[in-house]
């Protein structure tokens, strides 16, 4: 019989603490993301391409979205864990997630950076 | 055997009637569960839609305009209406969840009232931004 303790090691607290801490990382570009777009001048395509060719803003917008990608696989991975039993299945699907999320970072270093 | 008990069969009073009249989730439980749809609503369709609207009003005037009025039409502000409301309703049970980590608000009263104001609030949210949409 193998004793093996698979609750000891601690294998999801590190996942748990990533999704909190890039929580809050998203949720405070959000409110100055909403804040700037509402407080400041009427958005037109200047006033966009001004704000996003500042150099915060682009690195924050970097930081936002690699956040956002972290957060989002350990969700979609809990989620696929909850109610996608087949292996083959999940595993298909982890690795479709993981596509899209690195393309959506790919993407969004195009649009910052062009 | 360790596995003799796991398999052993139990009755299960689980149907699709059951789980639709019989079994009401608490308030909480709408609170979570919602959580979970509209999280996943973000990652897929809603990330990739705002990250192409945003793509295309950067990357040229007529692009701007272009998403403007790709904005104006009615089903694209119903999508909107959809994001906005999965944005509040997942930022704002988050918000909650954060603090029922450092142990805010787990009493069985506060935890009640405080999922009534996240579903109210992100309902509001989502009323508001239609209100200005339309």
């Amino acid at each position: 019989m193998v004793n093996r303790v698979v609750t000891g090691a601690h294998y999801g607290t590190g996942s748990w603490l990533a999704q909190r801490i890039t929580a809050l990382v998203i949720a405070v570009y959000s409110v100055v993301a909403l804040v700037v777009v509402f407080v400041g001048k009427p958005l037109s395509h200047a006033v966009l391409k001004d704000l996003f060719s500042q150099g915060w803003m682009r690195v924050a917008t970097l930081v936002f979205m690699v956040s956002l990608a972290w957060h989002a696989w350990v969700g979609v991975r809990d989620i696929l864990m909850d109610y996608v039993k087949p292996d083959g299945l999940r595993l298909t699907l982890e690795v479709l997630v993981i596509l899209l999320l690195a393309s959506y970072l790919g993407w969004t270093v195009q649009v910052l950076w062009r | 055997m360790a596995s003799a008990s796991a398999k052993k069969l139990r009755p299960k009073y689980l149907s699709l009637s059951a789980l639709l009249f019989e079994i009401r989730l608490p308030l909480p439980g709408w609170v979570s569960i919602l959580h979970r749809i509209s999280g996943a609503l973000l990652v897929f369709p809603f990330a990739a839609w705002l990250l192409f609207m945003l793509d295309a009003s950067l990357a040229s005037e007529q692009g701007f305009e272009r998403t403007r009025a790709y904005l104006d039409l009615p089903l694209v502000k119903l999508g909107m209406l959809l994001f906005v409301w999965a944005y509040a309703h997942h930022f704002c049970a988050g918000m909650r969840f954060l603090l029922l980590d450092i142990n805010r608000g787990i009493e069985l009263k506060q935890a009640r009232l405080s999922s009534v104001f996240v579903l109210l609030i992100s309902l509001l949210l989502t009323a508001w931004f239609g209100v200005k949409l339309w």
